[in-house]
């Protein structure tokens, strides 16, 4: 070795070094794992690295286009029934599940705050539901009456599934004075909507609904929320829709899951049945896969429902119910197994 | 200038050799002992990413959703008979098989009678009987009456895994020095892996039947002790983000934990989306289950799955 560093150990030890990070470049190079890929020593993920397969897809991709033109196209404003004691242990809750899926949400409210909820001229009390209603509707008749072509009520105890009130609702018309939810049968003559399971307005409806009050057709003379306002629909002819899906099976609900779906012997209706205008069916034919809503939800279940409607899925699942094949085409489909 | 050009070259040539070696040594990781009982020394199992699948041909997807099927071992008992009836109409009809073991005989429930009071003489006889009658089914997965397992997730867990290697699959909890699969949150087992546990049942010292007398130890950790001696290790079975996929604990526990653990995002926070099971299940709550599972999703979301498993037949609850 010289005494001092010349020029050719000033290349090699560049060499050295381009030699190096050229060979960990090729040797680390595969991006899916983190192993090298070259070697088939460590974590050999069987099967998998045996395959030297060309890249195929096995189902093709598309976007979901569905979804994001029913959002155009079927334009949803929900309203919540709040009041200044439920926004922490309540609406929170709706805001961080269900609620950014309207196109617009407002949180009615006796109080105007940040939360933010809109204050109605209103007290806070069980006797002031139907007043709340009232002054909401007038306060989005004002406001929003023409940027949406629907409008929902739900309380802040109700989940909401909005794209298959979207997919129920794509199919109507919003101009037609029409309102839908749970069907009730009593009380008023062509039944009314329950309050707790949601009820939705169309445009047109809504209309009607603010007109009836303008020109003292309805009035405040029950505080009984849901069934006032559906005298009031009544009175103003807008037409109670039927909300089952294509098997009929009831897509808004008053109550939980549970109090539908558990498995019963035949039996008289219970309580909780006795108001409903179809006939309605207990074990799993009570609800539709594309149900709309559900009742008396707490927060926990609140984002259990969350879970089970956005995120937990059987992977590779094919699903038994499909509302867009029509019955010709059912029969003429060949189901081959395929994990059999 | 030729000189320097040859360190150059030479310089070049050490560095790419000397990074080659350092890498190799690389997958060498410490503690990893090189006899081939234990090759199967990961902990951590991982669902195949889409990235995997995509690369797979139809034919060849085909083929694996085939050889990926399940043979169910539900433990039942009759003082809990509605148990029993709930996990046959539910989540078990999933099961390419699913059969019931349980500790004694009764005309109120069809099962395998074990005629058996004790827990692990209890599960090791309903392995050996499920192992005899396997038929050509592969993978075994053992559940406690409360559990409910989404079989479809488990399928696509095991989807690129291969059930002539050893593999003990769930929840891992660490015990001392010895891993074990929590019961509650389900037991996934291959062929190769009950192969090897039948054989060593037979070893009365390294895997005896009444469980050593002194410290009796719980029939998970006894399963996992014997299952040490032939080599076989649990393994965490997690999602392709890291999240556990089995679980002992129902959903409303979860979800529960994970409102004060994680308040700003308390469903993502919580569970894997294709979680394969929940523990301390109510009969009720598995009838719910079904429809949150198998039914209940928004229209017009399409999730594009490699790979298409279809309903049970006869079933009207999914």
């Amino acid at each position: 070795m010289g005494m001092g560093i010349t020029r050719s150990h000033v290349f090699f030890v560049t060499g050295l070094c381009v030699g190096f990070l050229y060979m960990h470049y090729i040797v680390y190079s595969d991006p899916s794992t983190a192993e090298p890929a070259f070697f088939p020593l460590g974590h050999t993920n069987d099967v998998m690295k045996m395959m030297n397969v060309p890249l195929l897809m096995f189902k093709c991709s598309h976007p979901d286009k569905n979804e994001s033109t029913l959002s155009q196209n079927v334009r949803v404003l929900c309203w919540i029934m709040t009041g200044p004691r439920n926004l922490e242990s309540r609406a929170k809750h709706i805001r961080a599940t269900w609620a950014k899926r309207c196109n617009k949400i407002l949180y009615m409210s006796s109080v105007e705050t940040d939360f933010p909820t809109v204050g109605l001229n209103v007290s806070e009390g069980r006797d002031q539901l139907y007043w709340k209603t009232i002054r909401a509707f007038q306060y989005i008749y004002q406001h929003h009456q023409n940027d949406y072509d629907w409008f929902l009520k739900a309380d802040d105890d109700t989940f909401v599934v909005i794209e298959n009130l979207r997919h129920i609702l794509s199919k109507q018309d919003p101009k037609k004075p029409v309102y839908f939810g749970r069907r009730f049968a009593p009380f008023v003559h062509q039944g009314y909507m329950s309050g707790g399971a949601g009820y939705v307005l169309s445009k047109e409806a809504l209309k009607r609904f603010i007109e009836g009050f303008d020109k003292g057709k309805c009035t405040h003379f029950s505080t009984i929320e849901d069934m006032a306002l559906g005298k009031c629909m009544e009175t103003m002819n807008v037409e109670p829709g039927d909300s089952r899906d294509v098997k009929g099976r009831q897509t808004f609900h008053p109550y939980p899951p549970d109090k539908y779906l558990i498995k019963q012997q035949p039996r008289k209706r219970p309580w909780y049945l006795i108001y409903d205008h179809y006939k309605p069916r207990e074990g799993p034919e009570c609800c539709s896969d594309h149900a709309v809503s559900f009742h008396y939800i707490y927060p926990v279940q609140m984002y259990m429902l969350d879970y089970f409607t956005y995120h937990l899925r059987p992977y590779g699942y094919k699903y038994r119910y499909n509302p867009d094949v029509t019955t010709t085409e059912v029969e003429s489909n060949n189901t081959t197994t395929v994990s059999d | 200038m030729l000189s320097e050009g040859s360190s150059f070259m030479k310089g070049m040539a050490l560095g790419g050799i000397f990074c080659l070696v350092l890498a190799l040594l690389g997958s060498f990781t410490p503690g990893m002992q090189s006899s081939p009982e234990d090759q199967h020394h990961h902990h951590h199992i991982k669902a195949p990413s889409t990235d995997e699948l995509q690369r797979l041909s139809e034919p060849q997807m085909v083929e694996l959703t085939k050889k990926v099927r399940v043979y169910c071992v539900v433990m039942v008992q009759p003082k809990v008979l509605v148990y029993w009836a709930t996990a046959k109409d539910t989540w078990s009809k999933h099961c390419d098989q699913a059969v019931f073991y349980s500790s004694e005989s009764t005309k109120a429930l069809e099962a395998v009678d074990l005629n058996e009071k004790d827990e692990w003489a209890r599960l090791r006889k309903a392995l050996k009987h499920a192992y005899d009658n396997a038929g050509d089914l592969r993978w075994f997965f053992v559940a406690r009456p409360t559990t409910f397992a989404i079989i479809e997730n488990l399928k696509y867990l095991l989807l690129v895994k291969d059930p002539n290697e050893p593999f003990y699959i769930g929840h891992t909890v660490k015990s001392g020095e010895l891993e074990y699969v929590e019961y509650d949150s389900g037991i996934v087992l291959s062929y190769e892996a009950l192969e090897r546990l039948v054989k060593v049942f037979k070893d009365e010292e390294k895997c005896p039947e009444r469980g050593r007398a002194l410290w009796k130890l719980s029939e998970e950790k006894q399963l996992a002790v014997c299952l040490k001696y032939t080599g076989v290790f649990a393994e965490n079975g997690e999602d392709v983000h890291g999240k556990g996929l089995f679980n002992g604990k129902s959903v409303s526990s979860l979800i529960e934990e994970s409102m004060v653990k994680n308040p700003q995002d308390v469903v993502e926070g919580c569970c894997s989306d294709l979680a394969v099971t929940f523990g301390g299940m109510s009969p009720s709550q598995m009838q719910v289950m079904m429809f949150g599972v198998y039914r209940l999703r928004p229209y017009g979301h399409d999730f594009h799955d490699s790979l298409i498993l279809l309903p049970p037949e006869g079933s009207d609850n999914d």
